[in-house]
């Protein structure tokens, strides 16, 4: 494995590759570092890469793993999925070149499947038999599913308001269903604290935090590779606690580093919730920390009022001259008919903030006519239905043709 | 009657592997203080130019303190803080 060590991100100090996700000199985040190989031959790195499974374990050589066939490391591979030129809706903002990352088309319909992939793979390389996690939903439904596909039982602590579809999607499996009552800042300081009691129970995002980030990697490899080994100019990602947002750089910044791709980090650009916008918050005030919020927002998947890597997401935006920027309920709303009338994608509400964030910058002539934008589209809209309730209107008629004439016959000169 | 400061794994090892502090004082700071006073490996873990690290969270009954007042927070007798790594979740 080319990964070497656990490093804090504040004061560098190195811990051995176990269950270690907190720096005990300064408490800062750990991070996974790496020692590659020297790659002389680029050409043969992406021939063998382009030959991998069509899954994240293409990548396996960039993620934290020991196991021996990437093919057999998991029962639930996830990743491989669409990147869509959108034509369409570039037009309807005015833009140039925009793509569609559609990470919905995962395993359990977000892009937390890779993340769990990753962290739920190295927590049976260290012995763990158990899965744990605080959840906003989508890590929910993939904890629970990669713990069946597994056998590996598990633990999902979830707010006990949270939509009713992503709960549904989660009991499924059989797993411990836990409902806390308070948002989930609330349940994520519970999880904390029995993270520290339970050490055989693999938290994905707290104890196993550094290996779980690193699946957010492979969202830019495949972006990259999808794209013939280019990088695009910009691209716009939602942000609950920032570590999606700043592992997509990582990823970016790793292939180019190696060579396989040539040119600067894109343009980063994060997109929040106004009903929880602390990173965007300070963004616009210039700060370079969060003040906790308590969110008060339809995105959900998005309602982390303490975001963990606010701090880094903050730098990234400013070091790539990106921005954050937030959206009200409403633009979330009409962002999920915006993606889904020009691309044929349903997106759930963190996927309309990232489509109205999109819009908004678009907009505020943020985005140069010739820039390759890369909108990454989280999770699915089927597990956020109340989003689009009542948003449309829709005929109802007897079986009959003249019945279905006159309400077209209405619908025309009305 | 005293505070009860909870430490999270982390910080066991710099208070002797207790789980948790007795303290006295009125507010957060306050209790902090004399947390450190009885286990002085805590301070540098905790402090940063005399005020918290920023990935140190600290709670009173389940509130983040800086939701209340910070370190100036008033603390009831008896009540209890619990320290906790902020880096978690997400």
């Amino acid at each position: 494995m080319a990964a070497t060590r656990l490093k804090c991100r504040e004061c560098a100090t190195e811990y051995p590759l176990e269950a270690r996700y907190v720096c005990s000199q300064c408490f800062g985040p750990l991070e996974v570092g790496y020692e590659h190989e020297r790659y002389t031959d680029v050409g043969a790195l992406r021939r063998r890469i382009q030959g991998g499974p069509q899954n994240i374990w293409r990548y396996h050589d960039f993620l934290p793993l020991e196991g021996p066939q990437p093919r057999t490391r998991t029962g639930l591979p996830a990743g491989c999925t669409p990147l869509i030129r959108a034509d369409r809706l570039a037009e309807r903002l005015g833009l140039g070149e925009v793509w569609v990352k559609n990470d919905a088309a995962n395993p359990t319909h977000s892009f937390k499947d890779r993340v769990v992939s990753v962290a739920a793979t190295r927590a049976r390389e260290l012995g763990f038999d158990t899965l744990a996690c605080a959840s906003t939903g989508n890590l929910a439904n993939s904890v629970a599913a990669h713990g069946a596909a597994l056998g590996m039982a598990s633990y999902v602590l979830i707010p006990a308001d949270l939509e009713e579809q992503k709960i549904l999607a989660t009991g499924v499996y059989g797993t411990n269903l836990v409902k806390v009552r308070g948002n989930y800042d609330d349940v994520n300081r519970l999880c904390t604290e029995l993270s520290g009691d339970r050490e055989n129970w693999a938290f994905v995002n707290i104890n196993m935090r550094p290996y779980y980030a690193e699946g957010s990697k492979t969202l830019a490899f495949e972006i990259a590779e999808q794209l013939g080994w280019e990088l695009p100019d910009r691209c716009v990602v939602p942000i609950a606690s920032g570590s999606l947002f700043t592992k997509i750089a990582k990823g970016f910044g790793e292939f180019i580093d190696i060579g396989l791709i040539d040119g600067e980090l894109p343009t980063m650009n994060g997109a929040q919730a106004t009903g929880c916008s602390p990173v965007a918050t300070a963004f616009a005030a210039g700060h370079d920390f969060c003040r906790p919020v308590k969110p008060r927002t339809i995105a959900k998947s998005l309602a982390i009022g303490n975001p963990a890597d606010g701090p880094y997401a903050l730098d990234l935006a400013r070091a790539t001259g990106g921005s954050i920027d937030a959206v009200s309920d409403q633009q979330i709303r009409d962002g999920i008919r915006l993606l889904a009338e020009t691309t044929g994608v349903f997106t759930e509400t963190a996927g309309g903030v990232t489509s109205a964030v999109l819009q908004q910058l678009a907009e505020r002539g943020d985005i140069g006519p010739d820039e390759r934008v890369v909108l990454v589209i989280t999770g699915e809209g089927l597990k956020t239905l109340d989003a689009v309730r009542n948003s449309f209107e829709d005929y109802e008629v007897d079986p009959t043709i003249e019945s279905f004439e006159e309400a077209f016959a209405e619908s025309v000169h009305v | 009657m005293a505070i009860t400061v909870k430490l999270p794994t982390q910080l066991r090892d710099a208070a002797g592997g207790v789980t948790s502090v007795q303290a006295e004082g009125t507010t957060v700071g306050e209790a902090l203080e004399s947390v450190f006073a009885q286990h002085s490996g805590l301070r540098d873990r905790l402090y940063q130019d005399g005020g918290l690290r920023r990935f140190v969270n600290v709670y009173l009954g389940g509130e983040d303190i800086r939701f209340l007042d910070g370190l100036d927070t008033a603390v009831p007798a008896g009540g209890e803080l619990t320290i906790l790594p902020a880096v978690a979740g997400g």
